[in-house]
Formats: C-alpha cells, sequence, structure tokens
C-alpha cells in the first residue's frame, strides 16, 4: 500500500516535466503573479461551505427520521 | 446511503477539483487556452445528470414489477436531482460557448440536443404531476420514463456526432479523449466526475429521504 502511494506521489511529481510550450497565450503570468490562488481560495471556500451545509442537512435529516421511526 | 464515508469521499474529490484543477498544468491550445479547464467542471455535471437518470430509469423498471411506492418514489427524486445538474451543464456550456464560439447559443446541435433531453425530463415531472391517482401516476410515469432514457441518450452521444457540431467528440471535432487528454488532465478529470457523481447521488438520497417522511406523515 505505502510502495503504491509514494510510486503515485512520485508519478505526479514527474508530470510537471511534460510541460509544453508553444508560445500560446495562458494564464501563466497570472499563476507566477500568485494572484490565480485568491481565485482557488474563493472556490474552495465557496465548495467548503456547501457541503458543510450539505452535511449539516443530512444531519437534521437523520434526526427527524429517528423521531419519525424510519429504519435504515 | 446512511454512511458518512462516500459523503466524505465526494467532497473531498470535489474540492480537490477545484484546487488541482485550477493550478496543475493543462496542454496549451490554441482558442480553447485555459478555457480547457471547464473539462474538470462542465463534463462532470453531464456525467452525474447521466447518473441520477440511470438510477431513475433503473427504479421505474422496478417498480412496474414490485408496485411499491418507494420505488416510485426513488425513480421521480433522482430526476429532480438529475435535472439540477443538467441545467447547470447548460449555463456553464453556454458560458464557454461565448468566449470560444463567440456566442451563447449558437444553436450548435449539441447545445439543442441537450436542452431538448432536459425538456423530455421536465415533460416527465408536468406528466406525473397531471395525474392524481398513484398508483395510475407510478405506472404511466414509469413507462414514460422507460422511453425517455434511450431518447436522451440518443440525444447527446449519437445526434450530435452526426450533425456538424463545434463541440469536442463531435461532427468531426476531436473529443478532448483523443488528442489533448493528457495524462495531467485524466489526474484531475476523473477524480471530478467520481466526486460530482457522489455529490448528486447524496443531493438524490437526501430529497428522497424527505420525500419518504412526507410520504409517511401523509399516510398517518
Amino acid at each position: 500500500m505505502k510502495k503504491i502511494f509514494f510510486s503515485l506521489i512520485l508519478l505526479m511529481a514527474t508530470m510537471q516535466l511534460f510541460a509544453q510550450d508553444n508560445g500560446v497565450e495562458m494564464a501563466d503570468s497570472l499563476r507566477s503573479s500568485g494572484k490565480i490562488y485568491v481565485v482557488v481560495m474563493c472556490i474552495v471556500i465557496i465548495l467548503v461551505g456547501l457541503l458543510a451545509y450539505l452535511f449539516s442537512i443530512d444531519k437534521r435529516l437523520k434526526k427527524i427520521e429517528k423521531e419519525n421511526h424510519i429504519g435504515k | 446511503m446512511h454512511k458518512t464515508w462516500w459523503k466524505i469521499l465526494g467532497s473531498v474529490l470535489v474540492i480537490y477539483t477545484a484546487i488541482a484543477g485550477l493550478l496543475l498544468g493543462v496542454p496549451h491550445l490554441a482558442i480553447l487556452n485555459e478555457t480547457i479547464r471547464n473539462l474538470y467542471f462542465h463534463v462532470p455535471m453531464w456525467f452525474a445528470m447521466i447518473v441520477l437518470f440511470s438510477i431513475s430509469v433503473f427504479y421505474s423498471v422496478k417498480s412496474l414489477s414490485s408496485k411499491s411506492e418507494i420505488d416510485d418514489i426513488k425513480a421521480v427524486e433522482s430526476v429532480n436531482a438529475g435535472i439540477i445538474f443538467g441545467i447547470l451543464g447548460l449555463i456553464t456550456g453556454a458560458i464557454w460557448a461565448k468566449y470560444t464560439w463567440g456566442q451563447f447559443w449558437s444553436f450548435d446541435p449539441k447545445q439543442n440536443f441537450a436542452a431538448i433531453s432536459i425538456l423530455l425530463y421536465f415533460a416527465y415531472l408536468i406528466l406525473r404531476n397531471a395525474i392524481d391517482e398513484e398508483q395510475k401516476r407510478a405506472k404511466i410515469s414509469a413507462i414514460y420514463n422507460i422511453f425517455a432514457f434511450p431518447m436522451m441518450v440518443v440525444l447527446l452521444f449519437v445526434l450530435p456526432r452526426l450533425k456538424d457540431s463545434l463541440h469536442p467528440g463531435n461532427g468531426g471535432n476531436p473529443g478532448f479523449n483523443s488528442y489533448d487528454l493528457d495524462s495531467r488532465m485524466r489526474m484531475v478529470f476523473y477524480p471530478a466526475c467520481l466526486g460530482w457523481i457522489l455529490i448528486g447521488y447524496w443531493v438524490y438520497t437526501i430529497r428522497f429521504r424527505i420525500r419518504s417522511i412526507e410520504n409517511k406523515q401523509q399516510h398517518n
């Protein structure tokens, strides 16, 4: 298990080596300036918030199911 | 359905997609530019929708033989959850089309057929609402659903390939699979699909559980 995990990690590390550059305009400068991380952070916060909300709905639903004696 | 581990797995995968999908490298292709990343967000919506509609048709077939109300509720709630993902797929597709094809809606075969397949399922919900008698409703809507599902598959996967569609993978346009879905993109794309399918399934189970409580209270 550990071996597979490490080889996966190493595989991921080598992926970057295949990056090609054929002169097409990409957001490289935006990423190197670090500001893309702001956007990533916002998206992650929104996703985490929504998913936490889903979990809380799930929890409330479980409580109601218990009150209504609905089996699993 | 009540276990927690797959909900956490889905959440982790979706969050991973947002981070890796924006930060990892992608092939540099003209016109597409960075919008190639839409593959991680737009396409999983359709996969989630198709999985939910498959669940629905499975329970429709089952409800015809079992005549059980629970199977009928499962069928309708998975359509309800699937439609949300379909609409999200249409909207994200239209936004992407604006910046690559030039218009939000250029009446491309893929767009039109995707909209029609969503309408098919709206018709399913309207048909259900039109019938008051419960057993009749279950039977008629199950049969409609069994016809709607292959129609949806044909509309999304067969017809756009025969017409001149601009969408990647259709009408002579190479799909993401053939030339630019490289190993870097696969590492994000497959987890994204699985993650969104799990989230879609989760939304469906929540809808189903609420509906069965409502149902129980009505009968009491």
